[in-house]
């Protein structure tokens, strides 16, 4: 059970991050749950995606290459995708 | 439903853009009397963003040797380089160019953006790591694509930027390959190439210079951004064009690398589409001696980068960290920009329109490339379009004649 709580903390944490990250990038505030579809609720192109993901290998210190965007559609992909490198790391 | 509709976002834009005036993505010239001059919609303008570098289009040595190579070999080579179409022209060019870059091998392909396409991804593959400046061209990311290799960037034109990205690799730095351009398209920078050479040393990686806007620009002997900033034996891998300093079309890779040959029957983007024809190759034969012999037309490009640079500037105009035969003018918005750009044209000026998301940081521009080919009274008659419309639409406060 606390393992699970843990879980979901750090992946609430890596959301918060995302949504920061896409603000600095977009420089407009952002709302965002897991299930924001990046694409389409946030209005971000492929260009601001890649920028985003430059802001988050910053703050996470971590490298995410970005082939590994292709199966990232909503906030909580991209969360799943940086919680998973860091683990890696 | 039509398959077309997931791009209907990009209608109302398009629409927006053609209802003011001319559509930038369809101009259509109906003659070209010159590297500067041509006919749009009947009127006369002067030609200030075809990347015309050395003006070379109308050499009439060029022409020559085209028209001789047309009526020898015909007028194309109906096959890939791997199956039939190899001519004897082919090899030649890419021995010229081998030599020009004082490399062991080179290799033509038919595009500037298929040479980074088959380059890139013969270099890298899957499980290798692909390093990029943030800005790169479209087809340095195509090329990505294609290559399947693990993909970082790093900020434009940024070593520091680059270091700590390789460090955060650990040991996957060495052996990635960096891949970064002379002189940047849009913008008209030029990289930190010294200070990016140290960070590949230091971390054993390999570097790739596309110098299309660069080749017969920089450089004593028009080699490029490598040659003038003295690493040419740190920068691994060199891909160019044909299709702006010498006035053709094409691409190439060079280097000294073992096993070039191999990129042969690897590289998809060389092995899978046809070859370039022979008038193409003969014309570039003859502008790749010409780039490197005349040096006077080098002298002329840098002096006229430099009177319209520095008059766009001490106008007050927004323009890049220094003067380059790209000079890019950043408009306040694309509704400014699409209104100049119609202006300009109304006034006998054609440049290009650059608007996102094919520009850095989303800016607005006006890019111009000038040739070694313009008059002074070229440049002068551009500079005072600026001025005028300028001051029309409120962009600039005050004329030169009133603050000098
Ligand atoms: C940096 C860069 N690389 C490659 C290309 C592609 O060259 P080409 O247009 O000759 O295919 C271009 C120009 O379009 C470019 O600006």
């Amino acid at each position: 059970m606390g393992g699970s709580r843990m879980v979901e903390l750090a992946t609430d944490l890596t959301v918060r991050e995302v949504a920061r990250a896409a603000e600095t990038v977009l420089g407009r505030s952002v709302q965002v749950t897991p299930e924001t579809d990046i694409a389409r609720d946030l209005a971000v192109d492929s260009l601001a995606l890649m920028n985003i993901v430059m802001e988050l290998e910053d703050r996470f210190d971590l490298s995410i290459p970005l082939d590994r965007l292709a199966t990232v559609q909503t906030v909580g992909d991209l969360s799943e995708l940086i919680n998973k490198l860091r683990v890696k790391a | 439903m039509g398959l077309l509709d997931k791009h209907l976002g990009y209608r109302a834009p398009l629409d927006g853009i053609r209802a003011a005036g001319a559509d930038p993505s369809s101009v259509r010239f109906d003659a070209v009397l010159s590297p500067t001059e041509g006919i749009l919609d009947g009127k006369q303008v002067i030609l200030l963003g075809t990347n015309n570098y050395l003006g070379l289009t109308f050499d009439p040595e060029c022409i020559e040797a085209s028209a001789a190579a047309v009526r020898e070999w015909g007028t194309g080579t109906t096959g890939s380089r791997f199956a039939n179409g190899t001519y004897s022209g082919h090899t030649d060019l890419e021995r010229a160019l081998a030599g020009f870059y004082g490399r062991k091998h080179a290799m033509v392909f038919t595009t500037g953006y298929q040479a980074n396409l088959g380059g890139i991804s013969g270099l890298v593959g899957r499980g290798d790591h692909l390093i990029l400046d943030a800005d790169s061209h479209a087809s340095i990311y195509d090329a990505a694509r294609l290559s399947q290799a693990e993909v970082i960037r790093f900020r434009h034109n940024d070593p520091e930027d680059l270091h700590k990205r390789l460090r955060r690799m650990g040991d996957q730095a060495k052996g990635s390959l960096i891949v970064v351009e002379g002189i940047y398209s849009m913008i008209g920078d030029v990289a930190p190439l010294k200070e990016m050479v140290a960070v590949k040393n230091e971390m054993g990686a390999y570097l790739l210079v596309d110098e299309a806007h660069s080749m017969g620009v920089l450089g004593a002997k028009g080699r490029g951004l490598a040659e003038a900033a003295g690493v040419e034996d740190d920068v691994d891998f060199i891909i160019g064009t044909f299709s702006k300093s010498l006035g053709s079309v094409g691409g190439f890779l060079v280097s000294d690398a073992e096993n070039f040959d191999l990129l042969r029957i690897v590289s998809r983007p060389y092995m899978f589409t046809a070859s370039l024809p022979p008038a193409v190759i003969a014309s570039t034969l003859v502008a790749l001696k010409r780039c490197e012999a005349d040096v006077g037309l080098r002298a002329q490009l840098a002096a006229n980068a430099d009177q319209l640079y520095d008059g766009l500037r001490e106008m007050g105009y927004a323009v890049g960290p220094h003067a380059s035969p790209i000079t890019a003018v950043v408009m306040p918005d694309q509704a400014m920009a699409v209104t100049m750009w119609n202006a300009l044209l109304a006034n006998g000026v054609y440049l290009n329109l650059a608007i996102p998301p094919a520009t850095p940081n989303n800016l607005s521009l006006l890019r111009s490339s000038v040739s070694a080919a313009h008059t002074p009274e070229q440049i002068g008659t551009v500079l005072d379009v600026f001025e005028k419309l300028g001051l029309h639409y409120g962009l600039l406060q005050r004329s030169r004649r009133a603050s000098a």
